[in-house]
């Protein structure tokens, strides 16, 4: 694609500024949609769009919308900005380069569903990127674009930062709002869902940076503009985050169902130093572990055709390139290192579970594990499956059950026989 | 009398605006972090001044901290962040650690004898296309360094050790 539509920073310079963002068509789609569009109208242009969540659950985000109450108020809407997967750094290149389209998108969300007050949760880390928003909010009240009874109308807007401190977990969106709330960011048991009973045991849209960031475009262009990228079921444009054994690791903004060739080979370069490309993971070290073919570098990287045609759900896109010296046994043994380290230890599967395949899989990796230990590794973690209270439990054995189905003999190299 | 909100008073209402009067248990959080990076570490008494503020006991402040992995009770004034999982890893995190470690003289979780510089290995840090990295968190502030090697990071805690010693000879 000749130009972006999240990263245009790449071709605007200075877009993180204000007046530069407006001189590019910034913040018209706020402005329209304030003074002359019905916020039920937002939310439907919306879902006709097709858009759907970039977090990684590809959930539509329309429908989300559309699942807030009109009988209890206020409502929210949260920016969830965690971005902690192992594997993903698109978020933080939107709010550090291009932060004004992210929040055009969170006002007009919030607009949509009539919420007077928004927060974007960042992971701690992102300590710098909070004084930037936090600046650009100063900005945008200074501007008018965000305070009392915007251009004239009734519709009144706040919208503040809110830094978590180190946890994967909160990147989950209940355990997110628990965190938002001051409580240990722990899952909740759903239903009820965070659209019905959310923040503050209010109605409360979450959605993802990315995500965000598209709906400027969607309003002001309208959802047939936006539906000419990407395929039918997932319209518009992703950022693949890619990384590991690559030449030219970072984030590329291509339309849903670009093939895994062109990621791999025409914007990434190839494997480095004459290496094979082994598998590739598409959802971070949430991801079911692809083995490298020529029919999967031929796949349309959208929701549907790599879950149908490879088996994998493509996930927050965040497209791991394993070379064929990776030893997939270390590799889930890196993912379970991370899975124990950041359980929140609130449903047992998990906080159990997690432990417990460490171990094994640190008897594998220390040489002194029996072929059976294998087994009992997979075993442990088929029965783990299905059982924890949140999606990030799910994730913990997805590259444990997948090395051992496709690559069993790199756990060979470490059993004794 | 309320040490942390006497001394802060200002940031401190401002952090508590953010959120609805009846919900000021949300500020917990950005009171620690507050708390940290003016002292460095989050004390005894800050602790106890925070749960005073948002009508918290002082142990339930003291589970958040425990909870999360960015506040720290005690510490060197550098906590260095290594980050290791997996996309690092493959572009040579692990081993960078090492050197890291041994350019210090000592171990992950160990504090260098001028109490200056902590080595810790952490989780995604959203940086793994260009690594080896590791975030300094200290004197306030949270930095990330990229694209490292063993020769920049021995550049810049050479630098912090000039400074340091600078500070104390005043």
């Amino acid at each position: 694609m000749s130009e972006h539509l999240l990263l245009r920073h790449r071709e605007i310079p200075d877009l993180d500024q204000l007046d530069v963002y407006r001189a590019n068509g910034g913040f018209k789609a706020f402005h329209k949609a304030v003074t002359t569009i019905k916020p039920v109208e937002v939310l439907n242009e919306v879902k006709a769009s097709g858009l759907r969540g970039r977090g990684g659950a590809g959930f539509p985000t329309g429908i989300k919308w559309s699942f807030i109450p009109n009988n209890i108020w206020p409502h929210y809407v949260v920016a969830n900005a965690d971005e902690s997967e192992p594997g993903t750094f698109k978020d933080r290149e939107i709010i550090e380069s291009n932060p004004y389209q992210f929040l055009e998108g969170l006002m007009l969300a919030s607009y949509a569903v009539q919420a007077a007050t928004s927060y974007i949760y960042l992971r701690g880390e992102f300590w710098y990127l909070a004084e930037k928003l936090d600046t650009c909010i100063a900005e945008l009240e200074k501007a008018g674009l965000l305070g009392e009874e915007l251009f004239g109308s009734e519709y009144s807007l706040k919208l503040h930062t809110h830094l978590g401190a180190g946890a994967y977990i909160c990147g989950e969106e209940t355990a997110l709002l628990e965190s938002l709330e001051g409580k240990l960011g722990m899952p909740r048991l759903r239903p009820p869902f965070p659209a019905v009973v959310g923040l503050y045991e209010r109605p409360t849209v979450i959605n993802n940076v990315e995500t965000l960031t598209n709906v400027p475009l969607i309003i002001q262009n309208g959802s047939k503009w936006y539906r000419q990228f990407g395929t039918e079921q997932s319209p518009g444009v992703k950022i693949f985050s890619l990384s590991g054994c690559i030449n030219k690791p970072g984030n590329y903004e291509l339309p849903l169902g670009a093939t895994f060739r062109e990621l791999i080979y025409e914007c990434g370069g190839g494997i480095p130093d004459g290496k094979k490309i082994k598998a590739v993971m598409t959802a971070g070290a949430s991801s079911t572990l692809i083995e490298a073919s020529e029919k999967m570098l031929d796949t349309p990287m959208d929701y549907e055709s790599v879950q149908q045609e490879l088996g994998a759900p493509l996930g927050s896109a965040s497209v791991i390139i394993l070379d064929d010296s990776v030893n997939m046994a270390w590799l889930a043994d890196k993912t379970l290192h991370f899975f124990m380290h950041e359980s929140c230890g609130k449903c047992t599967p998990c906080r159990e579970g997690t432990y417990w395949m460490a171990q094994l899989s640190h008897r594998i990796m220390s040489g002194k594990a029996e072929p059976d230990d294998v087994d009992l590794l997979h075993s442990v973690a088929s029965q783990i499956a299905g059982k924890p209270l949140c999606a990030l439990g799910e994730f913990s054995v997805m590259a444990v059950i997948s090395s051992i189905d496709k690559f069993r003999s790199d756990y060979d190299a470490y059993v004794r026989s | 009398v309320n040490n942390l909100y006497t001394a802060y008073r200002e940031e401190i209402d401002q952090a508590l605006a953010k959120y609805p009067a009846d919900q000021k248990r949300s500020a917990v959080l950005p009171l620690l972090h507050m708390a940290q990076r003016k002292q460095g570490t989050i004390s005894q008494q800050a602790i106890e001044d925070i749960a005073a503020i948002l009508d918290l006991e002082a142990t339930e402040v003291a589970t958040i901290i425990g909870f999360y992995t960015l506040f720290h009770l005690e510490g060197g004034r550098y906590h260095i962040q290594v980050c290791t999982d997996l996309p690092c890893a493959l572009r040579g995190a692990e081993e960078f650690l090492k050197q890291v470690c041994e350019y210090l003289g000592i171990g992950v979780g160990e504090t260098t004898a001028d109490g200056l510089f902590m080595v810790e290995e952490v989780k995604c840090l959203a940086a793994c296309h260009r690594a080896p990295m590791f975030q300094l968190q200290g004197n306030g502030e949270i930095t990330y360094h990229e694209e490292q090697t063993i020769d920049t990071f021995k550049l810049l805690v050479d630098s912090l050790r000039a400074q340091a010693g600078k500070e104390a000879g005043k």
